[in-house]
């Protein structure tokens, strides 16, 4: 059963002279631990797609189910109830809490979202830490480590409410290829060991090859979807 | 609840400068605030209690009619002895009150023998007059702090006038009720300095002198003056012996008595009044300087951490706790402001009690100023200072929790 499941969504701005189509008609599945990504050029749609499917948006017509759950019917509360328990996000900009340690930014969502006892929280962030490699850098503030190691405590801070799902708009984009190669395959893994459904946005072609669901967006429609290699369910 | 206060605290560390500013704009705020209530506070005290411990007492009770009159110290509206009586009888039977002193009260004239003018007496049980306005000893600038009877304790400015010194024999010379005239010679025995105030340059003699010269059978008593054990409990005090004064009522079925407190006989009340309204406005300026540095300060981190607040509203933060996130910033604004406003007030006011302000009032001259600080005004301003805290990082909270995490997190 398709994790995502999305029936001619069209989005509309409405701008102060015309109105911009941002999507029209999208109709797509993605299903449960794929790793997938949206490609295209710039204006295409990708962003808009993952505010939607991140219910940071609502579509201007269409259906949307994640999870079985019609998240265009959601609140404003019930949305973001919603985005702390299925959903993990993980920025561009990294968008790390200046304020708290690389321990507490990882810890901040267990807490304040999720309510986690202290014991298991403790576990859990322990654990994330020494996946992503940063266990050395727990006590250290986001202005202290570098791009690379911010984006991983990003994926750390997205994956260790134990989500269905993570959306990446262009996780890449502020990060050389090496490190950028390093954050993909890092957030791989992460699929592989939890599960964990991984959906990014993209304009980076070598990125783009590293996707096993590509799916192509131009003006705001899916031109195409292209499987690569094996989906794992 | 930690987690957010954890938060809170690094947020304002985070603008060091700002924080340093906006707390320090409260601190003064207080420590101003607190400078001022305690000593309009201890300047108040200390002239209700010069008024009332010197002269007035705390209450004073009256034949009906007589305060419409005072001013001519009416001979025609004394109370009779078995009226005064049972005002004794009454007053005794309240455990409020500490001290009562009946006074005969009349107008006469004061000879040195080769000069002649006029003088306000009090004739007193001096014992009873002592006991209810203790700083009437304080006064008597020359002579014993007794008085007996043939002995009369005159205004400093009298003697100085007409250069009457301790010992001196003088003669109170004085019309009755009767309008016939009588005198009698009396030995200075002391000199009172003056004190502001209704009697404050009357003369004091003993009762029954004061009765001998208006040709009394029995002491008439003009004003009953009553201390009370707790100075707080005057207006509870007051009502609860108008009730009981009522049901002592003439042939007419008047009421025969009348209470009224210090407030309500001397026009000093006044100026009590016109501190409080001083200190409601200075306060009012306390909660405008919070409400706006803080209201400031916090409409600044929300513009400035409009990321943030996508970056948390996306992952998951439901808009309560945003909004609880910036509340408890400005609470603790609040907190730090009134802590270390209200250490600095407590230090201001040692201080201007160590150095020791002196200030004159009316006739009395080099009082010393004791500025004390209430602990319920510590109170009272600490709470009002948090509480405004709060009341200004809503508006800004508000608007934090209520943003779009997409708008939010576009922001450049």
């Amino acid at each position: 059963m398709a994790l995502i499941k999305a029936q001619n969504i069209t989005k509309d701005y409405q701008t102060e002279d015309v109105v911009v189509h941002a999507l029209q008609d999208v109709d797509f599945e993605i299903e449960p631990a794929s790793f997938v990504s949206f490609v295209g050029p710039s204006g295409s749609g990708k962003t808009t797609i993952l505010n939607l499917i991140g219910c940071l948006d609502k579509p201007t017509a269409g259906n949307l189910h994640i999870a079985d759950i019609d998240v265009i019917g959601l609140d404003r509360k019930n949305s973001a109830a919603f985005r702390g328990k299925h959903l993990g996000f993980i920025f561009q900009d990294f968008n790390l809490i200046p304020v708290l340690t690389v321990y507490e930014n990882i810890e901040y969502p267990l807490i304040m979202v999720q309510n986690i006892p202290p014991q298991e929280r403790k576990e859990r962030i322990t654990r994330m830490l020494a996946v992503v490699g940063m266990a050395e850098q727990a006590k250290k503030y986001p202005h202290q480590i570098s791009g690379g190691q911010k984006q991983r405590v990003a994926v750390a801070r997205a994956l260790v409410t134990n989500p269905a799902l993570v959306l990446a708009d262009e996780p890449t984009a502020n990060l050389d290829s090496q490190t950028a190669y390093a954050v993909i395959g890092l957030m791989k893994k992460m699929r592989d060991d939890f599960g964990t459904t991984f959906i990014f946005s993209t304009h980076d072609t070598k990125i783009v090859g590293e996707a096993e669901v590509i799916f192509r967006l131009e003006d705001g429609r899916l031109k195409a979807k292209e499987m690569k290699g094996g989906i794992r369910s | 609840m930690i987690n957010l206060f954890k938060i809170a605290i690094r947020n304002l560390i985070r603008y060091k400068r700002r924080t340093l500013l906006t707390a320090s704009l409260i601190t003064i705020g207080v420590v101003f605030v607190l400078v001022f209530v305690s000593i309009t506070g201890s300047f108040k005290a200390m002239m209700i209690g010069q008024i009332t411990d010197s002269m007035l007492g705390h209450l004073q009770i009256h034949r009906k009619g007589y305060v419409a009159s005072i001013d001519n110290l009416p001979l025609n509206l004394n109370m009779k002895p078995q009226a005064y009586a049972k005002i004794a009888t009454v007053l005794g039977a309240t455990p409020e009150v500490a001290a009562f002193s009946p006074r005969l009260k009349f107008g006469g004239m004061f000879s040195n023998f080769t000069e002649t003018t006029n003088i306000r007496l009090n004739g007193v049980y001096p014992e009873k007059e002592f006991q209810t306005v203790p700083l009437l000893t304080s006064r008597i600038s020359e002579g014993k702090k007794a008085l007996n009877r043939g002995e009369i304790m005159i205004p400093a400015l009298l003697a100085k006038g007409l250069k009457v010194k301790l010992g001196d024999t003088v003669v109170i010379v004085a019309t009755n009720a009767e309008g016939s005239v009588n005198g009698k010679q009396f030995i200075v025995s002391g000199i009172l300095e003056s004190a502001t105030g209704p009697g404050g340059r009357d003369g004091y003699i003993h009762i029954e002198d004061a009765a001998e010269v208006l040709r009394m059978p029995g002491a008439e008593v003009s004003e009953v003056a009553v201390r009370l054990k707790d100075f707080s409990r005057l207006p509870a005090v007051v009502k609860q012996l108008d009730v009981k004064m009522a049901g002592e009522v003439n042939q007419e079925k008047r009421p025969m008595f009348e209470v009224h407190s210090w407030e309500q006989l001397s026009p000093f009340f006044n100026i009590a009044r016109m501190i409080d309204v001083m200190t409601f406005f200075i306060k009012i300026m306390l909660i405008a300087i919070v409400l706006i540095s803080i209201m400031n300060v916090m409409i600044m981190a929300v513009y400035e951490r409009i990321r943030e607040i996508g970056t948390i509203a996306a992952i998951g933060t439901l808009p309560g706790k945003i909004r609880s996130m910036f509340i408890i910033e400005g609470f603790c604004l609040g907190i730090v402001g009134a802590i270390i406003g209200g250490l600095l007030g407590s230090a201001v006011i040692l201080i201007v009690n160590l150095v020791g302000i002196r200030f004159d009032f009316g006739q009395q001259q080099g009082l010393l100023l004791k500025a004390t600080l209430n602990p319920s005004d510590l109170l009272t301003i600490s709470v009002i200072v948090i509480i405004v805290a709060v009341v200004a990082s809503l508006q800004p909270a508000i608007k934090a929790s209520k943003m779009e995490p997409i708008e939010a997190l576009r922001h450049v």
